[in-house]
Protein backbone atom coordinates (compact mmCIF):
# COMPACT_ATOMS: atom_id res chain seq x y z
CA UNK A 1 0.00 0.00 0.00
CA UNK A 2 1.47 3.31 -0.96
CA UNK A 3 1.59 6.08 1.58
CA UNK A 4 -0.72 8.88 0.77
CA UNK A 5 -0.78 12.52 1.60
CA UNK A 6 -4.10 14.03 0.66
CA UNK A 7 -2.93 17.48 1.76
CA UNK A 8 -0.31 17.42 -0.98
CA UNK A 9 -3.03 16.61 -3.49
CA UNK A 10 -5.28 19.39 -2.20
CA UNK A 11 -2.42 21.85 -2.49
CA UNK A 12 -2.69 21.51 -6.27
CA UNK A 13 -6.23 22.89 -6.17
CA UNK A 14 -7.21 26.50 -6.38
CA UNK A 15 -8.87 27.65 -3.16
CA UNK A 16 -10.00 31.09 -2.05
CA UNK A 17 -10.12 30.50 1.67
CA UNK A 18 -12.26 32.84 3.70
CA UNK A 19 -10.04 33.21 6.74
CA UNK A 20 -12.69 35.27 8.51
CA UNK A 21 -15.54 32.82 8.33
CA UNK A 22 -15.81 29.07 8.79
CA UNK A 23 -18.60 27.60 6.68
CA UNK A 24 -18.49 24.26 8.54
CA UNK A 25 -18.33 24.13 12.33
CA UNK A 26 -18.26 21.07 14.58
CA UNK A 27 -20.28 21.10 17.75
CA UNK A 28 -19.22 20.02 21.24
CA UNK A 29 -20.36 16.44 20.75
CA UNK A 30 -17.67 15.93 18.12
CA UNK A 31 -15.13 15.31 20.88
CA UNK A 32 -17.14 12.55 22.50
CA UNK A 33 -19.13 11.00 19.67
CA UNK A 34 -16.19 9.10 18.25
CA UNK A 35 -18.32 6.79 16.12
CA UNK A 36 -19.79 9.79 14.36
CA UNK A 37 -16.41 11.43 13.88
CA UNK A 38 -15.04 8.17 12.51
CA UNK A 39 -17.64 8.25 9.72
CA UNK A 40 -16.21 11.55 8.56
CA UNK A 41 -12.63 10.31 8.80
CA UNK A 42 -13.62 7.52 6.42
CA UNK A 43 -15.83 9.44 4.01
CA UNK A 44 -14.51 13.00 3.62
CA UNK A 45 -12.85 12.97 0.20
CA UNK A 46 -10.47 15.71 1.30
CA UNK A 47 -9.50 13.89 4.50
CA UNK A 48 -10.19 16.99 6.56
CA UNK A 49 -11.42 15.13 9.63
CA UNK A 50 -8.40 13.77 11.47
CA UNK A 51 -7.16 12.55 14.81
CA UNK A 52 -3.72 13.27 16.20
CA UNK A 53 -1.49 10.75 18.00
CA UNK A 54 -3.30 11.35 21.25
CA UNK A 55 -6.70 10.78 19.70
CA UNK A 56 -7.69 14.45 19.73
CA UNK A 57 -9.86 15.46 16.82
CA UNK A 58 -8.69 17.90 14.18
CA UNK A 59 -10.67 19.67 11.50
CA UNK A 60 -9.86 22.49 9.11
CA UNK A 61 -12.39 23.75 6.58
CA UNK A 62 -9.67 25.28 4.39
CA UNK A 63 -9.33 22.32 2.00
CA UNK A 64 -13.07 21.70 1.73
CA UNK A 65 -14.36 20.51 -1.64
CA UNK A 66 -17.92 21.51 -0.65
CA UNK A 67 -19.31 18.09 -1.49
CA UNK A 68 -21.71 17.81 1.47
CA UNK A 69 -20.65 14.34 2.64
CA UNK A 70 -20.26 15.47 6.27
CA UNK A 71 -23.60 17.23 6.15
CA UNK A 72 -25.44 14.09 4.99
CA UNK A 73 -23.65 11.82 7.46
CA UNK A 74 -23.41 13.99 10.57
CA UNK A 75 -25.40 17.16 9.90
CA UNK A 76 -27.71 16.33 12.82
CA UNK A 77 -25.13 14.86 15.19
CA UNK A 78 -21.73 16.52 15.41
CA UNK A 79 -21.99 19.46 13.01
CA UNK A 80 -22.95 22.82 14.43
CA UNK A 81 -23.50 24.11 10.92
CA UNK A 82 -22.86 23.40 7.27
CA UNK A 83 -23.19 26.20 4.77
CA UNK A 84 -21.74 26.96 1.39
CA UNK A 85 -18.79 29.32 1.62
CA UNK A 86 -19.81 32.89 0.92
CA UNK A 87 -19.87 33.90 -2.74
CA UNK A 88 -16.47 33.83 -4.55
CA UNK A 89 -14.87 31.83 -1.70
CA UNK A 90 -13.93 28.18 -1.47
CA UNK A 91 -12.85 25.65 -4.06
CA UNK A 92 -12.50 26.78 -7.66
CA UNK A 93 -12.28 23.92 -10.11
CA UNK A 94 -10.22 24.83 -13.13
CA UNK A 95 -11.16 21.58 -14.85
CA UNK A 96 -13.78 19.87 -12.68
CA UNK B 1 -21.27 42.28 -10.65
CA UNK B 2 -23.58 42.51 -7.67
CA UNK B 3 -27.27 41.83 -7.81
CA UNK B 4 -27.96 45.48 -7.06
CA UNK B 5 -26.13 46.50 -10.20
CA UNK B 6 -28.21 44.06 -12.18
CA UNK B 7 -31.33 45.62 -10.73
CA UNK B 8 -30.22 49.08 -11.76
CA UNK B 9 -29.28 47.92 -15.22
CA UNK B 10 -32.72 46.46 -15.66
CA UNK B 11 -34.37 49.54 -14.21
CA UNK B 12 -33.65 51.49 -17.36
CA UNK B 13 -36.72 51.08 -19.52
CA UNK B 14 -37.96 47.89 -17.94
CA UNK B 15 -40.46 47.22 -15.24
CA UNK B 16 -38.77 47.19 -11.88
CA UNK B 17 -40.68 44.25 -10.53
CA UNK B 18 -37.79 41.85 -10.85
CA UNK B 19 -37.29 39.04 -13.28
CA UNK B 20 -39.70 36.63 -14.85
CA UNK B 21 -37.38 33.81 -13.85
CA UNK B 22 -34.47 33.40 -11.47
CA UNK B 23 -32.35 30.30 -11.93
CA UNK B 24 -30.06 29.40 -9.03
CA UNK B 25 -26.96 27.50 -10.10
CA UNK B 26 -25.12 27.53 -13.42
CA UNK B 27 -24.57 23.81 -13.88
CA UNK B 28 -25.89 22.06 -16.95
CA UNK B 29 -29.53 21.97 -15.74
CA UNK B 30 -29.59 25.63 -14.74
CA UNK B 31 -27.81 26.81 -17.86
CA UNK B 32 -30.13 24.90 -20.17
CA UNK B 33 -33.28 26.13 -18.41
CA UNK B 34 -31.99 29.71 -18.52
CA UNK B 35 -30.92 29.41 -22.15
CA UNK B 36 -34.30 28.10 -23.33
CA UNK B 37 -36.27 30.73 -21.41
CA UNK B 38 -33.94 33.52 -22.54
CA UNK B 39 -34.44 32.37 -26.11
CA UNK B 40 -38.19 32.66 -25.61
CA UNK B 41 -37.73 36.28 -24.64
CA UNK B 42 -38.34 35.98 -20.89
CA UNK B 43 -36.32 38.12 -18.48
CA UNK B 44 -34.00 35.58 -16.87
CA UNK B 45 -31.42 35.99 -14.12
CA UNK B 46 -28.97 33.14 -13.56
CA UNK B 47 -27.09 33.27 -10.25
CA UNK B 48 -23.92 31.27 -9.64
CA UNK B 49 -22.03 31.21 -6.34
CA UNK B 50 -18.69 30.34 -7.92
CA UNK B 51 -16.49 32.86 -9.69
CA UNK B 52 -17.53 31.45 -13.04
CA UNK B 53 -20.07 28.88 -14.20
CA UNK B 54 -18.60 25.44 -13.62
CA UNK B 55 -16.13 26.52 -10.97
CA UNK B 56 -17.98 24.52 -8.29
CA UNK B 57 -18.95 21.66 -10.56
CA UNK B 58 -17.40 18.30 -11.09
CA UNK B 59 -18.25 15.18 -13.05
CA UNK B 60 -16.73 11.73 -13.22
CA UNK B 61 -16.42 12.40 -16.74
CA UNK B 62 -18.96 11.64 -19.44
CA UNK B 63 -21.99 13.30 -20.98
CA UNK B 64 -24.45 11.33 -23.12
CA UNK B 65 -25.16 13.82 -25.86
CA UNK B 66 -28.78 13.07 -26.79
CA UNK B 67 -30.59 15.53 -24.53
CA UNK B 68 -28.35 18.52 -25.30
CA UNK B 69 -28.24 17.53 -28.97
CA UNK B 70 -32.00 18.00 -29.07
CA UNK B 71 -31.65 21.56 -27.77
CA UNK B 72 -28.42 22.58 -29.51
CA UNK B 73 -27.93 20.41 -32.60
CA UNK B 74 -24.29 19.64 -33.36
CA UNK B 75 -23.17 21.17 -30.06
CA UNK B 76 -20.17 18.85 -29.89
CA UNK B 77 -18.60 20.56 -32.92
CA UNK B 78 -18.43 23.81 -31.04
CA UNK B 79 -18.46 22.96 -27.34
CA UNK B 80 -15.26 22.26 -25.39
CA UNK B 81 -15.77 18.51 -25.18
CA UNK B 82 -12.75 16.29 -24.56
CA UNK B 83 -13.03 13.00 -26.49
CA UNK B 84 -15.83 11.06 -28.12
CA UNK B 85 -16.18 7.76 -26.25
CA UNK B 86 -15.92 4.89 -28.73
CA UNK B 87 -14.76 2.20 -26.37
CA UNK B 88 -16.38 0.87 -23.21
CA UNK B 89 -14.63 -1.31 -20.69
CA UNK B 90 -16.11 -2.88 -17.59
CA UNK B 91 -13.93 -4.70 -15.07
CA UNK B 92 -14.35 -6.87 -12.03
CA UNK B 93 -11.31 -6.16 -9.92
CA UNK B 94 -9.55 -7.78 -6.99
CA UNK B 95 -6.37 -6.63 -5.29
CA UNK B 96 -4.21 -8.55 -7.75
CA UNK B 97 -6.39 -9.04 -10.83
CA UNK B 98 -8.92 -7.54 -13.16
CA UNK B 99 -11.29 -9.35 -15.47
CA UNK B 100 -12.78 -7.18 -18.16
CA UNK B 101 -15.26 -6.76 -20.91
CA UNK B 102 -14.14 -4.64 -23.82
CA UNK B 103 -16.66 -3.17 -26.25
CA UNK B 104 -15.24 -1.15 -29.11
CA UNK B 105 -17.68 -0.15 -31.80
CA UNK B 106 -18.45 2.53 -34.33
CA UNK B 107 -22.03 2.14 -33.08
CA UNK B 108 -20.93 3.97 -29.94
CA UNK B 109 -20.12 7.12 -31.85
CA UNK B 110 -23.30 7.48 -33.89
CA UNK B 111 -24.44 11.06 -34.11
CA UNK B 112 -27.24 11.75 -31.64
CA UNK B 113 -26.45 8.76 -29.43
CA UNK B 114 -22.78 9.50 -28.89
CA UNK B 115 -21.13 10.40 -25.61
CA UNK B 116 -18.19 12.59 -24.69
CA UNK B 117 -15.75 12.98 -21.86
CA UNK B 118 -16.01 16.50 -20.47
CA UNK B 119 -14.54 18.73 -17.77
CA UNK B 120 -17.19 20.86 -16.15
CA UNK B 121 -15.05 23.83 -15.20
CA UNK B 122 -14.62 24.35 -18.92
CA UNK B 123 -17.86 22.96 -20.35
CA UNK B 124 -20.27 24.87 -18.12
CA UNK B 125 -18.62 28.19 -18.99
CA UNK B 126 -19.33 27.52 -22.63
CA UNK B 127 -22.95 26.59 -21.91
CA UNK B 128 -23.39 29.79 -19.86
CA UNK B 129 -22.06 31.82 -22.80
CA UNK B 130 -24.84 30.33 -24.90
CA UNK B 131 -27.37 31.49 -22.30
CA UNK B 132 -25.80 34.94 -22.21
CA UNK B 133 -26.03 35.19 -26.00
CA UNK B 134 -29.81 34.88 -25.83
CA UNK B 135 -30.12 37.61 -23.22
CA UNK B 136 -29.84 35.78 -19.91
CA UNK B 137 -28.30 37.96 -17.18
CA UNK B 138 -25.64 35.99 -15.33
CA UNK B 139 -24.20 37.00 -11.99
CA UNK B 140 -21.34 35.03 -10.48
CA UNK B 141 -19.75 35.04 -7.04
CA UNK B 142 -23.14 35.46 -5.37
CA UNK B 143 -24.40 32.76 -3.04
CA UNK B 144 -28.17 32.72 -2.66
CA UNK B 145 -28.82 32.32 1.08
CA UNK B 146 -32.56 32.06 1.14
CA UNK B 147 -35.81 32.43 -0.74
CA UNK B 148 -38.41 35.15 -0.48
CA UNK B 149 -41.52 33.23 0.53
CA UNK B 150 -44.92 34.91 0.93
CA UNK B 151 -47.98 32.88 1.88
CA UNK B 152 -46.18 29.75 0.82
CA UNK B 153 -45.23 31.12 -2.58
CA UNK B 154 -41.61 31.53 -3.63
CA UNK B 155 -41.30 35.12 -4.89
CA UNK B 156 -37.56 35.48 -5.40
CA UNK B 157 -34.21 35.07 -3.72
CA UNK B 158 -32.18 36.59 -0.89
CA UNK B 159 -28.41 36.96 -1.10
CA UNK B 160 -26.81 38.81 1.80
CA UNK B 161 -28.69 42.08 2.13
CA UNK B 162 -30.03 41.93 -1.42
CA UNK B 163 -33.50 40.70 -2.25
CA UNK B 164 -34.58 40.15 -5.78
CA UNK B 165 -38.06 39.24 -6.96
CA UNK B 166 -39.10 36.82 -9.65
CA UNK B 167 -42.27 35.29 -11.01
CA UNK B 168 -40.80 31.83 -10.71
CA UNK B 169 -37.55 30.43 -9.29
CA UNK B 170 -35.78 27.37 -10.67
CA UNK B 171 -33.56 25.61 -8.15
CA UNK B 172 -30.58 24.15 -9.98
CA UNK B 173 -28.31 24.43 -6.98
CA UNK B 174 -27.00 20.90 -6.94
CA UNK B 175 -27.32 17.87 -4.74
CA UNK B 176 -26.92 19.86 -1.52
CA UNK B 177 -29.82 22.13 -2.50
CA UNK B 178 -30.23 23.97 0.77
CA UNK B 179 -32.84 26.09 -1.00
CA UNK B 180 -35.12 23.14 -1.78
CA UNK B 181 -35.02 22.42 1.95
CA UNK B 182 -35.84 26.03 2.78
CA UNK B 183 -38.75 25.88 0.35
CA UNK B 184 -39.99 22.84 2.29
CA UNK B 185 -39.70 20.64 -0.79
CA UNK B 186 -37.34 18.09 0.63
CA UNK B 187 -35.78 16.59 3.71
CA UNK B 188 -32.19 15.53 4.03
CA UNK B 189 -31.09 12.77 1.67
CA UNK B 190 -30.26 9.46 3.34
CA UNK B 191 -26.69 8.13 3.35
CA UNK B 192 -27.94 5.04 1.50
CA UNK B 193 -29.23 7.24 -1.33
CA UNK B 194 -26.08 9.21 -1.84
CA UNK B 195 -22.61 8.27 -3.02
CA UNK B 196 -19.43 10.28 -2.69
CA UNK B 197 -16.99 10.46 -5.54
CA UNK B 198 -13.38 11.50 -5.55
CA UNK B 199 -11.44 12.18 -8.72
CA UNK B 200 -7.91 12.91 -9.78
CA UNK B 201 -7.25 14.70 -13.01
CA UNK B 202 -3.99 13.37 -14.37
CA UNK B 203 -2.26 15.11 -17.25
CA UNK B 204 -0.75 13.04 -20.05
CA UNK B 205 0.21 13.97 -23.61
CA UNK B 206 -2.54 13.26 -26.17
CA UNK B 207 -0.35 10.87 -28.20
CA UNK B 208 0.41 8.82 -25.11
CA UNK B 209 -3.29 8.53 -24.30
CA UNK B 210 -4.01 7.42 -27.86
CA UNK B 211 -1.29 4.77 -27.65
CA UNK B 212 -2.24 3.45 -24.23
CA UNK B 213 -5.94 3.29 -24.98
CA UNK B 214 -5.53 2.35 -28.63
CA UNK B 215 -7.76 5.07 -29.92
CA UNK B 216 -7.80 7.68 -32.65
CA UNK B 217 -7.24 11.36 -32.07
CA UNK B 218 -10.33 12.90 -30.43
CA UNK B 219 -11.68 9.47 -29.51
CA UNK B 220 -11.42 7.78 -26.16
CA UNK B 221 -12.37 5.15 -23.64
CA UNK B 222 -14.63 4.87 -20.61
CA UNK B 223 -13.74 2.25 -17.98
CA UNK B 224 -15.73 1.13 -14.96
CA UNK B 225 -14.32 -1.07 -12.20
CA UNK B 226 -16.22 -3.06 -9.56
CA UNK B 227 -14.74 -4.69 -6.47
CA UNK B 228 -11.30 -3.57 -5.36
CA UNK B 229 -11.69 0.22 -5.86
CA UNK B 230 -14.37 0.39 -3.17
CA UNK B 231 -12.70 -2.33 -1.06
CA UNK B 232 -15.52 -4.75 -1.80
CA UNK B 233 -18.24 -2.33 -0.74
CA UNK B 234 -20.98 -0.68 -2.80
CA UNK B 235 -19.26 1.55 -5.27
CA UNK B 236 -16.62 1.38 -7.94
CA UNK B 237 -13.84 2.99 -9.84
CA UNK B 238 -13.97 4.92 -13.10
CA UNK B 239 -11.60 6.15 -15.75
CA UNK B 240 -12.34 8.48 -18.64
CA UNK B 241 -9.86 9.67 -21.22
CA UNK B 242 -9.83 13.41 -21.90
CA UNK B 243 -7.85 15.18 -24.61
CA UNK B 244 -4.69 15.59 -22.60
CA UNK B 245 -5.63 14.10 -19.27
CA UNK B 246 -7.27 11.17 -17.56
CA UNK B 247 -10.14 11.43 -15.10
CA UNK B 248 -9.62 8.68 -12.56
CA UNK B 249 -11.82 8.23 -9.55
CA UNK B 250 -13.64 6.17 -6.95
CA UNK B 251 -17.30 6.39 -5.95
CA UNK B 252 -18.78 4.82 -2.79
CA UNK B 253 -22.26 4.78 -1.33
CA UNK B 254 -22.07 6.71 1.94
CA UNK B 255 -23.98 4.23 4.10
CA UNK B 256 -21.59 1.44 3.12
CA UNK B 257 -18.36 3.44 3.03
CA UNK B 258 -18.69 4.23 6.73
CA UNK B 259 -18.88 0.52 7.59
CA UNK B 260 -15.48 -0.13 6.05
CA UNK B 261 -11.92 0.19 7.25
CA UNK B 262 -10.34 2.29 4.53
CA UNK B 263 -10.84 6.02 4.13
CA UNK B 264 -11.94 7.29 0.72
CA UNK B 265 -8.68 9.13 -0.06
CA UNK B 266 -6.83 5.89 0.67
CA UNK B 267 -9.16 3.91 -1.61
CA UNK B 268 -8.33 6.40 -4.34
CA UNK B 269 -4.61 6.01 -3.76
CA UNK B 270 -4.77 2.20 -3.73
CA UNK B 271 -6.83 2.22 -6.94
CA UNK B 272 -4.11 4.31 -8.61
CA UNK B 273 -1.46 1.78 -7.73
CA UNK B 274 -3.44 -1.27 -8.88
CA UNK B 275 -1.48 -3.23 -11.53
CA UNK B 276 -4.22 -2.60 -14.11
CA UNK B 277 -4.38 1.14 -13.48
CA UNK B 278 -0.78 2.11 -12.69
CA UNK B 279 0.60 1.59 -16.24
CA UNK B 280 -2.26 3.64 -17.70
CA UNK B 281 -1.37 6.73 -15.69
CA UNK B 282 2.39 6.22 -15.54
CA UNK B 283 4.34 9.48 -15.84
CA UNK B 284 1.10 11.38 -15.56
CA UNK B 285 0.97 14.55 -13.53
CA UNK B 286 -1.80 15.13 -11.00
CA UNK B 287 -3.24 18.60 -11.58
CA UNK B 288 -6.54 18.64 -9.71
CA UNK B 289 -8.19 16.69 -6.90
CA UNK B 290 -11.95 16.93 -6.67
CA UNK B 291 -14.89 15.50 -4.78
CA UNK B 292 -18.64 15.49 -5.20
CA UNK B 293 -21.83 13.73 -4.12
CA UNK B 294 -23.92 11.66 -6.51
CA UNK B 295 -27.67 11.10 -6.07
CA UNK B 296 -28.07 7.36 -6.53
CA UNK B 297 -31.31 6.54 -4.74
CA UNK B 298 -33.49 6.81 -7.85
CA UNK B 299 -37.18 7.72 -7.52
CA UNK B 300 -37.08 6.66 -3.86
CA UNK B 301 -35.07 9.77 -3.02
CA UNK B 302 -36.88 12.19 -5.31
CA UNK B 303 -38.06 15.25 -3.43
CA UNK B 304 -41.11 17.31 -4.25
CA UNK B 305 -40.03 19.04 -7.45
CA UNK B 306 -42.86 21.54 -7.86
CA UNK B 307 -44.04 24.20 -5.44
CA UNK B 308 -45.79 27.53 -5.60
CA UNK B 309 -43.49 29.66 -7.76
CA UNK B 310 -40.66 27.13 -7.71
CA UNK B 311 -39.26 24.14 -9.62
CA UNK B 312 -36.35 21.83 -8.82
CA UNK B 313 -34.07 20.43 -11.55
CA UNK B 314 -30.92 18.32 -12.00
CA UNK B 315 -28.98 16.91 -9.05
CA UNK B 316 -31.10 19.02 -6.68
CA UNK B 317 -34.04 16.82 -7.73
CA UNK B 318 -31.99 13.63 -7.50
CA UNK B 319 -32.10 12.98 -11.25
CA UNK B 320 -29.41 10.41 -11.88
CA UNK B 321 -29.11 6.74 -12.73
CA UNK B 322 -26.05 4.67 -11.94
CA UNK B 323 -26.13 1.19 -13.40
CA UNK B 324 -22.52 0.37 -12.74
CA UNK B 325 -21.67 0.07 -16.42
CA UNK B 326 -23.21 3.44 -17.25
CA UNK B 327 -23.57 6.50 -15.06
CA UNK B 328 -26.05 9.09 -16.24
CA UNK B 329 -26.50 12.43 -14.57
CA UNK B 330 -25.86 15.24 -17.00
CA UNK B 331 -28.25 14.01 -19.69
CA UNK B 332 -30.97 13.79 -17.02
CA UNK B 333 -30.07 17.24 -15.69
CA UNK B 334 -30.26 18.78 -19.16
CA UNK B 335 -33.59 17.13 -19.98
CA UNK B 336 -35.02 18.23 -16.63
CA UNK B 337 -33.83 21.78 -17.34
CA UNK B 338 -35.62 21.60 -20.66
CA UNK B 339 -38.84 20.26 -19.12
CA UNK B 340 -38.73 23.02 -16.48
CA UNK B 341 -38.21 25.68 -19.15
CA UNK B 342 -41.16 24.38 -21.17
CA UNK B 343 -43.34 24.34 -18.06
CA UNK B 344 -42.35 27.88 -17.09
CA UNK B 345 -42.90 29.09 -20.64
CA UNK B 346 -46.40 27.59 -20.64
CA UNK B 347 -47.20 29.02 -17.22
CA UNK B 348 -45.88 32.41 -18.38
CA UNK B 349 -48.32 32.40 -21.26
CA UNK B 350 -51.08 31.30 -18.91
CA UNK B 351 -50.28 34.20 -16.61
CA UNK B 352 -49.42 32.47 -13.34
CA UNK B 353 -46.83 30.34 -11.57
CA UNK B 354 -48.92 28.64 -8.93
CA UNK B 355 -48.14 25.05 -8.01
CA UNK B 356 -51.07 24.02 -10.19
CA UNK B 357 -49.86 26.08 -13.15
CA UNK B 358 -46.45 24.43 -12.90
CA UNK B 359 -47.72 20.83 -12.73
CA UNK B 360 -46.98 20.45 -16.44
CA UNK B 361 -43.31 20.15 -15.42
CA UNK B 362 -44.06 16.68 -14.07
CA UNK B 363 -46.09 15.80 -17.18
CA UNK B 364 -43.15 16.75 -19.40
CA UNK B 365 -40.78 14.71 -17.24
CA UNK B 366 -43.16 11.75 -17.44
CA UNK B 367 -43.29 12.01 -21.22
CA UNK B 368 -39.51 12.23 -21.52
CA UNK B 369 -36.99 9.55 -20.61
CA UNK B 370 -36.28 11.24 -17.27
CA UNK B 371 -39.03 9.82 -15.10
CA UNK B 372 -39.49 6.79 -17.31
CA UNK B 373 -35.90 5.67 -16.76
CA UNK B 374 -35.85 6.71 -13.11
CA UNK B 375 -38.86 4.44 -12.59
CA UNK B 376 -37.56 1.63 -14.78
CA UNK B 377 -34.41 1.33 -12.68
CA UNK B 378 -36.14 1.99 -9.37
CA UNK B 379 -35.16 -1.38 -7.91
CA UNK B 380 -31.53 -1.27 -8.97
CA UNK B 381 -30.17 0.78 -6.03
CA UNK B 382 -31.94 -1.64 -3.67
CA UNK B 383 -30.49 -4.60 -5.55
CA UNK B 384 -26.95 -3.34 -5.00
CA UNK B 385 -27.67 -2.49 -1.39
CA UNK B 386 -28.93 -5.99 -0.69
CA UNK B 387 -26.42 -7.84 -2.86
CA UNK B 388 -22.98 -6.91 -1.57
CA UNK B 389 -21.57 -10.04 -3.25
CA UNK B 390 -21.41 -8.09 -6.53
CA UNK B 391 -18.52 -6.10 -5.09
CA UNK B 392 -16.81 -8.74 -2.98
CA UNK B 393 -17.45 -12.44 -3.73
CA UNK B 394 -18.00 -12.21 -7.48
CA UNK B 395 -14.75 -10.48 -8.42
CA UNK B 396 -12.92 -13.13 -6.34
CA UNK B 397 -14.93 -15.93 -7.92
CA UNK B 398 -13.98 -14.77 -11.41
CA UNK B 399 -10.35 -14.32 -10.36
CA UNK B 400 -10.34 -17.92 -9.12
CA UNK B 401 -11.73 -19.33 -12.35
CA UNK B 402 -9.41 -17.24 -14.52
CA UNK B 403 -6.39 -18.19 -12.46
CA UNK B 404 -7.16 -21.89 -12.82
CA UNK B 405 -7.68 -21.43 -16.54
CA UNK B 406 -4.62 -19.37 -17.37
CA UNK B 407 -1.99 -20.22 -14.77
CA UNK B 408 -0.05 -23.36 -15.75
CA UNK B 409 2.28 -24.72 -13.12
CA UNK B 410 2.78 -28.33 -14.19
CA UNK B 411 0.26 -29.71 -11.70
CA UNK B 412 -2.37 -32.02 -13.22
CA UNK B 413 -5.30 -29.84 -14.28
CA UNK B 414 -8.99 -30.50 -13.81
CA UNK B 415 -11.74 -30.39 -16.42
CA UNK B 416 -12.92 -26.84 -16.97
CA UNK B 417 -16.44 -27.51 -15.76
CA UNK B 418 -15.08 -28.98 -12.52
CA UNK B 419 -12.83 -25.95 -12.06
CA UNK B 420 -15.66 -23.52 -12.58
CA UNK B 421 -18.02 -25.44 -10.29
CA UNK B 422 -15.39 -25.53 -7.57
CA UNK B 423 -15.34 -21.74 -7.49
CA UNK B 424 -19.09 -21.35 -7.90
CA UNK B 425 -19.72 -23.70 -5.00
CA UNK B 426 -17.64 -21.47 -2.74
CA UNK B 427 -20.34 -18.82 -3.05
CA UNK B 428 -23.24 -21.20 -3.63
CA UNK B 429 -25.18 -21.98 -6.80
CA UNK B 430 -28.46 -20.90 -5.26
CA UNK B 431 -27.14 -17.55 -4.14
CA UNK B 432 -25.65 -16.85 -7.53
CA UNK B 433 -28.82 -17.82 -9.37
CA UNK B 434 -30.92 -15.71 -7.05
CA UNK B 435 -28.60 -12.70 -7.38
CA UNK B 436 -28.51 -13.01 -11.16
CA UNK B 437 -32.30 -13.19 -11.31
CA UNK B 438 -32.67 -10.22 -8.95
CA UNK B 439 -30.08 -8.26 -10.90
CA UNK B 440 -31.57 -8.90 -14.30
CA UNK B 441 -35.04 -7.98 -13.08
CA UNK B 442 -33.83 -4.71 -11.56
CA UNK B 443 -32.51 -3.38 -14.85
Amino acid sequence: MSTMNVDAKLSLNKFYVNEEYAHIVLNRNAETESSEFRKLMLACPAGLYKQDDKGRILFDYAGCLECGTCRILCGKTILEKWEFPQGTFGIEYRWG
Amino acid sequence: MSIMKIERKRGEGMSNEGFDVIVVGAGVAGNVAAYLLGREGLQVLLIERGNYPGSKNMTGGRIYSHSLEKIMPDFAKEAPIERKITREKVFMMTEKSSIGLDFQSSLLGTHGSDSYSVLRGVFDQWLAEKAEEVGVEIVTGICVDDLIIRQGKVCGVIAGIDQIESGVTILADGINSLLAQKAGLRKEFKPSHVAVGVKELIELPAELIQERFQCNENEGTACMFAGFPSDGRIGGGFLYTNKESISLGVVCTLSDLIKGQKALPQLMEDFKTHPTVAPLIKEGKLVEYSGHLVPEGGVEMMPKIIGDGVLVVGDAAGFCVNLGYAVRGMDFAIASGECAARAVSKAYQGGGYSEGDLQVYRDYLEESFVLHDMKLYRNFPKFLETTPRVFSDYPKLLEGIMTDMFVMNGQPTQALVKTIMKHINKVGVLKITRDAWKGVRSV
